[in-house]
């Protein structure tokens, strides 16, 4: 019965001032919805990121050459990985832990089709175990075989992105590229995996190893061996018995002294994730000040109305209004506006999440539509209360004096 | 039905207001204002206070020129104001031992004031300003809209129930006003000036109603600078310089008030 008489005064209260309600909604509204659509942000970059590494396998690692403690060690003593390295792993290596092996060359040049020319960002040399172990799939054709490896077939798959450029809307199976002074036949076009960041991954043609070798890098050391562990799980057993078998065939005693790196995509991705992380807090701290700016302006209009409506309390409590009725009046106001902003600014939010935003699709954290009405709901009661408490604690006769 | 006004009379009449050595000063030391002060004592020189008693069914005008201290005298009956001295005992209640939530159910149950500025809370129907005491003091829904809706048809507002304060005139709006002073049956209707910003044909309606409900029982104190509207009262009472200067009996406590007993009212 009073709860519903107060509620009605409440709204009455605000409606008398539209204008001023509406604005200071505004503030509330605008904090809510920024700490949603912020959070939102930073948690797409994360899911972005996220996506992106384990598009490239979580369980795969990369064995490249050079020394773990970095530059240290004079660059004559460290000796390259070769093909001969991938074999020893291959057939030396506990078979539980390690699953494929692809040793892998990068080189640069340029494609001709017809009277197209195009740098793709890399020309990749390797074995079909790759394409599993990088998570390539293919869209069109198949990948080459390992026959076509033994044989030095020429021919390549192609990215997405390189078949785009090359091709357009031709279908680039079967069709010769040109690529450095040597014809390949396209047999497989990649789906496209989608960027994150400066490289484009679908930007690629990935050839048998020989035949790269053969027509660019010459047949000494690789760039790279891609190992598949058995499973995810496995990885740290993969990384030991990769460091074994290669300290081996490189006869080095001691495993400090290695002369090669070994990463794992997961210590990627907890260091990706680590920063999405900072970048987060970042943008929520950024939004929670918005919303106590929007609370201070709930005070500050409530503090406005309680001065204007001084007459009005004095009128209250001559006709005897205790204490707690004129506090609950106050505080159900200045509330009504937090809860009727806070809501609207979830709505606000909400949509706002729709867009993408500076290329990063924000992803609703459920939790923090929650947080974000319930701290602003707490808002409006913290900062309405001091005003409230100002209303009721009024002596009667100085409100009814007040002009 | 149920009349909203209190016909019963206590069986053994304690004075509605009894007031003994109350002083109000505002200030301190040399700049000391007293707003009431009674009489001199005669040795010290020292304020003695106002004593006074109301009696059950009276109707009492406060008379005195601006600054005499009669609105100090009517705020602090109200309850809205504390004094600086001496007891005051409201239906035979010390006020001054009560705490600030006891305060407003003594306004809410024994108090129904009539001001002259009428203050009436803006933007509400006059049924909703009627209703307001009884919300405050927990009445039901359905029992608090009979209750105001009688009160408003005494004054002779049943028909604009749910006008707003500006739409209404001031003798209207004084009406819903004393329609909220009774809703509640208080002891004691309090009214300050309450014709002060009204026209003579809006003065002569509230005084009427006034009239009407001193003949029903209700204690009124009414105060007041006019003598036309004094002449309404039972007794009369002036201040000057806050002190009571003259206490005149117009007609018995019991009975009608004088303007009602000259139109031949039975008693």
């Amino acid at each position: 019965m009073i709860l519903w008489q107060t509620l009605r005064f409440a709204v009455g209260g605000l409606a008398a001032n539209k204008v001023r309600s509406a604005l200071t909604m505004l503030g509330v509204l605008i904090g809510v919805a920024s700490v949603i659509l912020l959070l939102a942000v930073g948690n797409g970059s994360s899911v972005a990121v996220k996506d992106s590494i384990t598009s490239l396998g979580t369980n795969s690692l990369t064995v490249s050459s050079g020394s773990a403690a970095g530059g240290a060690r004079a660059a004559s003593s460290v000796k390259k990985l070769t093909v001969a390295d991938a074999k020893a792993l291959a057939n030396d290596a506990d078979p539980a832990a390690i699953k494929s092996v692809a040793p892998v060359v990068t080189t640069t040049g340029t494609a001709l089709y017809g009277n197209i020319s195009y740098s793709p960002g890399s020309i990749v040399g390797t074995y079909p175990a790759y394409f599993e172990t990088s998570n390539q799939k293919v869209a069109k054709g198949e990948y080459f075989t390992n026959d076509d490896v033994l044989g030095s077939r020429k021919v390549a798959v192609l990215g997405a992105t390189t078949a785009k450029q090359l091709f357009d809307a031709e279908d680039p199976v079967g069709k010769q590229i040109v690529l450095g002074g040597t014809p390949f036949t396209v047999v497989g076009v990649l789906q496209a995996k989608g960027g994150s960041g400066f490289t484009d991954p679908d930007d690629v043609v990935i050839a048998p190893l020989p035949t790269v070798q053969n027509a660019f890098t010459g047949f000494g050391t690789v760039n790279q061996i891609l190992v598949q562990a058995a499973s995810a799980d496995s990885t740290t057993a993969a990384q030991s018995e990769i460091t074994r078998v290669l300290l081996a065939s490189h006869a080095i005693a001691d495993p400090s002294k290695a002369d090669f790196r070994i990463t794992n995509q997961a210590s990627l991705l907890t260091a990706r994730e680590s920063t999405t992380k900072t970048f987060t807090v970042l943008l929520g701290a950024v939004a929670a000040i918005s919303l106590l700016v929007g609370g201070i302006g709930i005070t500050n209009i409530m503090l406005v109305t309680v001065t204007e409506r001084t007459r009005e309390i004095g009128i209250r409590k001559a006709l005897g209004a205790p204490r707690a009725v004129i506090l609950g009046q106050f505080l159900t106001e200045s509330t009504l506006l937090s809860v009727i902003g806070a809501g609207l600014g979830v709505a606000a939010g909400m949509v706002g999440s729709h867009f993408s935003i500076v290329g990063i699709k924000p992803v609703v954290i459920p939790e923090s539509v929650l947080g974000a009405f319930g701290i602003a709901v707490a808002i409006g009661l913290f900062f309405g209360s001091y005003p409230a408490n100002r209303a009721a604690s009024l002596r009667p006769i100085d409100a009814l004096r007040h002009e | 039905m149920r009349h909203v006004i209190d016909k019963r009379v206590p069986a053994t009449p304690v004075p509605v207001i009894r007031i003994r050595r109350l002083t109000k000063s505002y200030g301190h030391g040399d700049a000391t204002v007293h707003a009431l002060r009674g009489p001199d004592d005669p040795e010290t020189g020292a304020p003695q206070g106002v004593s006074l008693d109301i009696e059950q069914g009276d109707f009492v005008a406060v008379m005195g020129s601006s600054g005499s201290g009669k609105s100090t005298l009517m705020n602090i009956l109200g309850c809205l104001d504390v004094p600086t001295s001496g007891r005051y005992l409201l239906d035979g209640v010390d006020v001054g031992h009560l705490d600030e939530q006891q305060l407003s159910l003594v306004r809410n149950r024994k108090i129904g004031f009539v001001f002259q500025s009428f203050n009436l809370i803006p933007r509400t129907t006059a049924l909703a300003q009627v209703e307001l005491p009884l919300a405050y003091a927990g009445v039901r829904a359905a029992e608090r809209r009979r209750r105001a809706l009688a009160a408003l048809s005494l004054v002779g507002l049943g028909e604009r129930s749910g006008h707003k304060p500006n739409q209404l005139s001031g003798g209207q709006q004084q009406r819903v006003a004393v329609a909220r002073a009774l809703v509640t049956a208080p002891a004691m209707l309090l009214a300050d000036e309450p014709t002060g910003n009204l026209d003579s044909r809006s003065t002569e309606e509230v005084l009427a109603l006034i009239d009407g409900l001193n003949a029903t029982g209700r204690t009124v104190v009414l105060i007041t600078h006019e003598d036309e509207v004094a002449r309404h009262a039972k007794r009369v009472l002036r201040l000057v310089d806050g002190q009571i200067v003259s206490d005149v009996r117009q007609a018995p406590v019991e009975g009608p008030p004088p303007a009602l007993r000259d139109l031949g009212v039975p008693a």
